[in-house]
């Protein structure tokens, strides 16, 4: 396999896998807070929370990196800190993980936040006086039954987040093994003359990943509902 | 008192405002739809935040507007059972009934429960599978199991037909009389109500219209209209005496013997039997070939006149009080007033089988406690 899968596109296609892994589990209890907040509660500037989440969604990709790289850039105040405690993101594979995961956030909160609605909140109000505090209502009734729509939104920013280009190329460049990750190689490699058989393969990749995860996520959802409707 | 209740609280256009004691044993609260049972239900078990006033269960204060106490709803240690059952679809029905039990609990618990219920062959199946009745019993045994201090139940039966209503009222009998648990049954179906209640309140509008022994507010001519024309009617206690060979079967209560169709109960059982007043006839003299089986020597108590052509004569029978709806014109015609004997006829196949229940009465009321 490896005769024709040269050492540079295994490096972009572990390191697409890791970033969004890595981004996907980050952002997953950010985004059901999100979902929980805006399916459950009403306060003040509710729309204005609604909108940010959804920016990602609607701006060009590449502003999304810019703002990222003004906001945590070597030289911002908050890239600095974040530096100073271990965990730098400017030009590094976990900016790519951050980069990707604000892109994959509205598409999980969407998802999610129709998962929650759909629960019943009778059922957790007759939970609660079964003697079940929040804590144990949310563990036992509301996460269980928003289960296929929680994994379905995770499987969807999984795509995203592999998937992800412009936010991730403008915030933290294209260094080979570090941030250059599936699409940015894929990018590369059409840059350079003889290239083309290498992205070919890429892209193959690419399709392969995408499809098992589409494949996966389906089973999975179908079987989250079965237990969810009782069968 | 096991329940006190003085609460008020705007929902919308409509104030609600609660003021009742219950004892212990089955109070019932019956009222059409709007009248504000849901509410008060849900204020009791901590769904619904009052705006005013107190709620107290055994001494325990669950609300208290002045001293800011409002436990919520999993501290109160009150089962509530929902008229739409509530089951969790993604638990077993073993599950749904251990859900609220304490870790503690007894494990034997489940078994009792299930065979009071007669739910033991559905432990294992799913929640979507169980016919509404069977759904109904479930909740009823998943709040159950909750040790509760109390048991709301919300129109338990209301989603069921009839023939499943009558299914599961012997359960709520035998539930009554085997547990001795404070019942707080929300209801607008009167005959559910006699059979198991030993105290009603009836809200109208949002706030209390009467309340009291429920042989007193049945028998109460000015609560005819609260309870609906066609449904008003007195509850009397009774104890099956024989069974006939042609299928009636002979009662006594506290000053006459009644002949009903077959009650399915032994010879020597207490049975509470409701006579709708519309199906009381009265006459001045002991009337001599008449098909009706019973004709029940009584005092007139009292006569209320409503704003129709109808009147609603309270009789008097031993201790027991009875309604009669008759027009103003017989009420004149006859020369009634109160004090006056007459007889009270009353047609032995007009007291449907749901007329008739368990009495329970020795369990639900314990000695001492004022009814």
């Amino acid at each position: 396999m490896t005769d024709w899968f040269g050492p540079e596109e295994w490096q972009a296609v572990r390191l697409s896998l890791r970033v969004a892994l890595v981004a996907t589990l980050a952002t997953l209890p950010v985004a059901y807070g999100l979902a929980h907040l805006l399916a459950r509660r009403d306060f003040v500037g509710k729309s204005a929370l609604n909108i940010a989440v959804h920016l990602p969604l609607v701006l060009p990709p590449v502003v999304t990196g810019y703002g990222l790289l003004l906001l945590f850039g070597p030289t911002a105040p908050l890239g600095r800190a974040l530096e100073a405690i271990g965990l730098p993101l400017a030009f590094r594979w976990t900016g790519a993980a951050l980069a990707a995961g604000i892109m994959a956030l509205p598409l999980m909160v969407r998802a999610m936040r129709l998962a929650i609605e759909t629960v019943d909140a009778r059922l957790e109000a007759a939970a609660a006086t079964l003697g079940a505090p929040p804590a144990r209502v949310f563990v036992t009734i509301t996460l269980p039954l928003a289960a296929p729509g929680v994994l379905a939104g995770a499987v969807l920013g999984f795509a995203k987040a592999i998937g992800e280009f412009g936010a991730t190329i403008t915030f933290v460049s294209n260094i080979p093994g570090e941030t250059r990750t599936l699409p940015s190689a894929v990018y590369t490699f059409l840059q350079v003359p003889g290239g083309d058989a290498s992205a070919l393969r890429l892209a193959a990749v690419a399709v392969a990943i995408a499809a098992l995860a589409l494949v996966l996520s389906e089973v999975w959802a179908a079987r989250a509902l079965r237990k969810v409707r009782g069968q | 008192m096991t329940l006190a209740v003085d609460i008020t609280r705007r929902l919308g256009a409509f104030d609600l405002a609660i003021r009742f004691e219950a004892p212990p044993g089955v109070t019932a609260v019956f009222g059409r739809s709007g009248a504000g049972k849901t509410s008060l239900v849900n204020a009791v078990a901590g769904l619904l935040r009052p705006d005013r006033g107190r709620i107290a269960l055994h001494g325990r204060v669950l609300f208290d507007a002045t001293t800011g106490v409002d436990l919520p709803a999993h501290r109160r240690r009150i089962g509530y059972v929902f008229q739409d059952g509530r089951l969790f679809p993604h638990l077993s029905v073993r599950r749904n009934l251990l859900y609220g039990a304490p870790p503690a609990a007894d494990p034997g618990a489940l078994a009792r429960v299930a065979a009071l219920l007669d739910i033991s062959d559905l432990l294992n199946r799913a929640p979507a599978g169980l016919s509404g009745g069977e759904k109904q019993r479930v909740a009823i045994g998943r709040a159950l199991l909750s040790e509760p201090q109390m048991l709301l139940m919300d129109e338990p039966l209301a989603s069921l037909d009839a023939d499943r209503k009558s299914v599961i009222l012997p359960y709520l009998e035998r539930l009554r009389d085997e547990t001795g648990l404070p019942i707080f049954y929300v209801s607008h179906a009167i005959e559910e109500v006699a059979r198991l209640a030993n105290t009603v309140v009836i809200l109208e509008g949002g706030a209390v219209g009467a309340a009291g022994p429920a042989t007193e507010v049945f028998a109460d001519p000015a609560n005819v209209r609260r309870l609906g024309l066609r449904d008003a009617g007195a509850v009397l206690a009774a104890r099956v005496v024989e069974h006939h060979s042609d299928g009636l079967s002979e009662l006594e209560t506290s000053g006459a013997r009644l002949i009903l169709p077959r009650v399915d109960a032994p010879v020597g059982s207490a049975l509470r039997v409701r006579i709708a007043a519309r199906d009381v006839i009265l006459a001045t003299a002991a009337p001599t070939g008449l098909s009706a089986l019973n004709v029940l020597p009584v005092t007139v108590v009292e006569i209320r006149s409503g704003a129709g052509p109808g009147a609603v004569v309270q009789l008097k029978n031993g201790i027991d009080l009875l309604i009669a709806r008759v027009t103003k014109r017989s009420v004149e015609a006859l020369g009634l007033r109160p004090g006056d004997a007459v007889f009270a006829v009353i047609k032995s196949v007009s007291v449907a089988r749901a007329d008739v229940g368990g009495a329970g009465a020795p369990k639900t009321v314990p000695a001492g406690a004022k009814t």
